[in-house]
């Protein structure tokens, strides 16, 4: 209850996004996770990457402050996540009940609704905000619908302006991409540039490894530990991708480069770890 | 048109009926505002449980000559967040769990009340409520009961609302996801023991989930289906007494049958959701 009344951890703007240290997260005695540790820049766009179970949405999950680690430490704004609002996590569409009786508007204002605090109600600077946030997603005419009634595309969208509303400088979106359309994607691709130049930080899972190498700043290499953290280039190499993949991957050359094949796909298998 | 008015006047020349009225509008109203929650979050199971669990307490007070509402309250309250615990923890599944305690809570219940001698009228009293017992004070009780149940879901709107649809986001914006939690666990066995008298244990779970049900079909915003259900539940409650008066059935069960009569039809003819408009929107 007295969390209802305190107000949100200071926030250090000197120090990075997200600073994880030693994280370590252990089910029944076996390591979904091992000794992770990395900083992330603010304002970069960062795809997780790694084969089925490798962990990203518990690392998420972690990262948001639903799951404890076993052993480390997340840091956001040099705070720990317990005392942060300025996170958003944009769920798999899956773990989603689109048949919930809410509208695309109301489910935008749940970002606002720690700062509007308890026992009150929207006002229409509140709305105002919302608004605004469906504007910069395209989907302000679409506001009054409830959300069982939009496509997989427009439905993400609702949910990064439900990030935007909520003023978050952390912004994680889980398989976002899976099973849109090349339009869809790429309006949730301006979404992320809009996000981008406004200096938010934004975290990807993904299992297209294409899409990986070729719109994001970094790469997060994941396979129950850190594989490896850089830019597209000096991640996406035949040793590190095999570490990663291992079987789960074959490595054709092809002229100059080298063609990737995986086996990996959808959503869903890692969830059920909770 | 007097024929009507007199028809409709003459059950309520009973100041018994007229208490029982109010009280079926009362239950009638407020258990589909929170039976919104109970539909949406999937809580059917544990909404049946908890008026099963509370029997115990209820025959207690009534063995010890304390007001049976006290003892509803006090089991309800302790059993729901005894259960909000349960559900935290991992050894044994969420819904075994209450399916043991709530059997052997409402055996005890029954195996207290079976060395009474009036037995059988006591036992169908509380199993099915007595909608036409209800005195003053029980009204006075119901009433207060259910104000503060729609106070505190009117305060808590857009926590219970984020709970129930998006959890995680609930843990992202730092909302007292436990305290929440058990607070909604607590207001459902308080609209359970509000809801005793009129309708009894058996049957208390129709009040929260068949109206608000019905609505969630015609719906699609959770205010409108709070108010819908709440309108639906008044109906059920008016028309199913008077079914019981002229009829000469028992009230609680007219209730519930008027409405799940209700829920029948709109699931079969409602304008969204209904299974008949879906049928000719995919032939067409």
């Amino acid at each position: 209850m007295a969390e209802l009344f305190s107000r949100p951890a200071a926030h250090d703007p000197a120090a990075p996004p997200l600073q994880v240290d030693g994280v370590s997260l252990t089910y029944d005695g076996v390591a979904a996770l091992r000794d992770i540790s990395f900083n992330i820049p603010a304002g970069t766009r960062v795809a997780v990457v790694g084969p089925n179970g490798a962990g990203k949405s518990t690392l998420f999950k972690i990262l948001v402050g639903v799951l404890r680690p076993t052993r480390g430490e997340v840091r956001i704004y040099g705070a720990s996540p317990g005392g942060h609002v300025c996170i958003a996590y944009v769920p798999q569409r899956s773990q989603v009940d689109w048949t919930f009786p809410v509208s695309v508007a109301d489910v935008v204002m749940m970002g606002r609704i720690r700062t509007l605090g308890l026992f009150r109600w929207p006002k229409p600077g509140d709305w105002r905000q919302v608004d605004e946030a469906l504007r910069r997603v395209g989907m302000l005419e679409l506001r009054r619908r409830q959300i069982g009634e939009l496509s997989g595309g427009q439905q993400q969208r609702v949910f990064l302006a439900q990030a935007l509303a909520q003023n978050a400088e952390l912004v994680l979106l889980d398989e976002p991409l899976s099973g849109l359309d090349v339009p869809s994607q790429e309006a949730i691709f301006s979404i992320l540039d809009d996000l981008k130049a406004s200096g938010v930080t934004t975290l990807v899972a993904t299992h297209d490894l294409n899409l990986a190498a070729e719109r994001f700043d970094q790469i997060l290499l994941l396979n129950r530990r850190l594989v490896a953290l850089g830019p597209p280039a000096s991640v996406f190499t035949p040793t590190l991708l095999m570490e990663a993949y291992g079987g789960h991957m074959h490595l054709v050359p092809e002229g100059e480069g080298v063609m990737i094949l995986t086996d990996t796909c959808c959503d869903g298998e890692e969830a059920a770890h909770e | 048109m007097s024929d009507v008015l007199s028809w409709l006047a003459e059950p309520l020349r009973y100041a018994f009926m007229v208490r029982g009225l109010l009280a079926a509008l009362i239950v009638g109203i407020v258990c589909p505002v929170l039976g919104a929650y109970v539909v949406l979050r999937g809580m059917a199971f544990f909404g049946d449980a908890l008026a099963h669990i509370i029997l115990p307490g209820v025959v207690i007070a009534f063995l010890l000559g304390w007001p049976l509402g006290v003892g509803a309250l006090i089991t309800g309250v302790l059993a729901a967040l005894g259960i909000g615990a349960l559900s935290q923890r991992k050894e044994i599944k969420e819904d075994t769990a209450m399916g043991v305690i709530f059997a052997g809570a409402f055996a005890l219940g029954i195996a207290l009340l079976s060395t009474q001698r009036s037995y059988a009228v006591d036992l169908s009293h509380i199993l099915f409520g007595n909608l036409l017992g209800v005195s003053a004070g029980d009204l006075w009780l119901m009433g207060g009961l259910a104000v503060l149940v729609v106070a505190l879901v009117f305060a808590f709107y857009k926590e219970f609302l984020v709970l129930s649809f998006d959890p995680v986001l609930a843990v992202t914006l730092r909302l007292p996801v436990t305290f929440l939690r058990n607070l909604l666990l607590v207001l459902i066995a308080v609209v359970i023991v509000a809801s005793l008298q009129a309708v009894g244990v058996a049957l208390v779970l129709a009040m929260l989930v068949t109206p608000a049900a019905s609505a969630y079909l015609l719906t699609r915003r959770l205010p409108s289906m709070m108010m819908f259900g709440a309108a639906l539940g008044a109906v059920g409650a008016v028309v199913g007494l008077y079914l019981s008066y002229y009829g000469n059935v028992a009230s609680g069960p007219a209730i519930v049958l008027t409405e799940t009569l209700v829920f029948v039809l709109v699931l079969l003819f409602g304008p969204r959701r209904g299974l008949l408009w879906r049928r000719s929107a995919e032939a067409a």
